[in-house]
């Protein structure tokens, strides 16, 4: 047998290769090295090496004001907050090891539970672990096999993984846009169980959702309704319930998802509703039940931040006059702006394509200010933009240096003129 | 035309906006691997081939499609 023949019979007989696992990514990485090749930091990767206050950090050694936290009502450092989450330290421990349905179930979280049916003023609060799994298990368990999850396509990942951890056939409409949700509900089998999805607030282009005019469709096709007030808890409404309580339509929601980590100022998430067999969901809902509860210092934390935020007034007013003043401003400086007017305390600069976002995003660091950096697929396709999120802690004077630091960056990137 | 070859065109004319690299479309094209979709296009692309046809395909439905063969069938099917 020669040289060649051996070489054919081994490549005949050798094992077949496995795929590499991470070639799909290989497109992804490759675009993230050449970014990085090109000299500038990376925006996810962001540390803070102290944080000061809701609004200021030190951030690789330099202070920095805070524009991309979603401390919407500046909870972290509230000293009634802080000393409940002490004191259940002290008394209860680190954590509770369990889950909410075995050992898991402390004084604490019964307290928060009450919290929480206190400020919607609704029969029933259930607490998860973050407010990712509440969307993931409340959707997964609400539609079974033969359902229907009727969602925004712009949905949060967490609304969007819900559905696949489900056995449900999931509907998209597109964005915000009524009609087009009333013509899918019109296609569905009437006697087909139905669950409609909604945001408050979306958090990418920081637009809000027409729910006034949704959730009356959703019912008339008998639907259930979810609506997702992550970026409006606190905010929005007159006891700070969200835009349903905004628009006037909470009473026709069936059921709020929520979480701790944004205007509560903690970690964990909820569902709150007024339908008398939603306690049941607790022995069926596999990331309720399948998942340790939250430490007694962190519900302890929520509890008391939940109660000061109903008498937030103050600050929903201070929060408001923030938003508009830096949408006006970033428009005069003339920045592009995905909502015409301020909806939210979410305010989305729109750049062209990624490279100038980053630019734009590494000057204003370097100017002493952070704020997110999105892209596809968080944002819908082709949309790069620098999020900024307000706090109600930002006193009028950050709101004008942010301006000043915007238009530095700005000028020096070429963003603007 | 047949019903079948009318649905085929129009399908045809909705993927070109989202025809980036110019792909030659035929029965077996595929979405993800000749036009090299990621998932927000598709996701756009469905939504105008549902309000074209006046139709709802599920996201299930969708999984099952890799062809614009296909999908011409799923919609002949769904119409």
């Amino acid at each position: 047998m020669n040289a060649t023949t051996t070489e054919a019979v081994l490549a005949e007989t050798e094992e077949p290769q496995a795929a590499d696992l991470f070639a799909k990514f290989e497109p992804l990485i490759q675009e993230r090295d050449n970014l990085l090749a090109a000299g500038v930091r990376d925006p996810f990767a962001i540390v803070m090496d102290e944080v000061k206050s809701p609004t200021e950090a030190v951030i690789d050694g330099k202070d920095t004001i805070l524009l991309g936290t979603y401390n919407y009502m500046g909870m972290t450092f509230d000293p009634d907050v802080i000393a409940a989450g002490q004191e259940a330290l002290e008394k209860f421990g680190s954590g509770t090891t369990g889950s909410r349905v075995l050992n898991g179930t402390y004084q604490g979280h019964k307290a928060c539970e009450e919290a929480l049916q206190e400020f919607y003023g609704m029969d029933h609060a259930m607490v998860f672990s973050t407010g990712y799994q509440a969307n993931l298990g409340i959707v997964s368990t609400l539609a079974g096999r033969g359902d229907y999850v009727i969602l925004d396509a712009d949905s949060h990942a967490s609304i969007y993984d819900g559905c696949f951890l489900g056995n449900a056939d999931i509907v998209r409409f597109r964005h915000n846009n009524v009609e087009n949700l009333e013509k899918r509900l019109a296609k569905l089998p009437p006697e087909a169980g139905k669950l409609v999805v909604l945001e408050g607030v979306y958090s990418m282009l920081g637009d809000i959702a027409p729910l006034d005019e949704m959730v009356p469709i959703a019912k008339k096709y008998g639907a259930m309704v979810l609506v997702d007030e992550a970026h409006s808890m606190g905010f929005f409404g007159e006891h700070g319930r969200g835009v349903a309580e905004a628009q006037g339509v909470l009473d026709q929601v069936d059921f709020i998802i929520g979480t701790f980590s944004k205007s509560v100022g903690t970690v964990g998430g909820f569902c709150v509703s007024n339908h008398p067999k939603t306690d049941f969901l607790r022995l069926v809902c596999r990331p309720y039940t399948f998942t340790a509860s939250l430490p007694p210092s962190v519900v302890a934390t929520a509890t008391t931040s939940i109660r000061k935020l109903m008498h937030a007034g103050n600050k929903r007013a201070h929060l408001w006059e923030n938003s508009k003043r830096l949408h006006q401003g970033l428009r005069d400086l003339g920045f592009k702006l995905a909502t015409d007017e301020p909806e939210s305390a979410i305010l989305a600069v729109l750049l062209p394509d990624q490279e100038k976002a980053v630019r734009m995003w590494q000057a204003l660091l370097e100017h002493g200010l952070y704020v997110n950096m999105a892209r596809p697929p968080a944002t819908p396709v082709g949309v790069y933009l620098l999020r900024c999120s307000l706090c109600a802690e930002h006193t009028a004077e950050q709101v004008e240096q942010i301006l000043g630091m915007f238009e530095a960056a700005g000028k020096a990137t070429g963003a603007i003129s | 035309m047949t019903d079948r070859a009318t649905t085929f065109a129009s399908v045809k004319d909705l993927i070109e906006p989202f025809n980036a690299k110019g792909v030659e479309l035929d029965e077996s094209t595929t979405f993800a691997g000749d036009l090299e979709w990621d998932s927000l296009t598709v996701m756009d692309f469905v939504a105008s081939i549902e309000d074209e046809f006046d139709i709802v395909i599920t996201m299930n439905q969708q999984a099952e499609i890799e062809t614009v063969g296909q999908l011409v069938d799923a919609v002949e099917e769904l119409k």
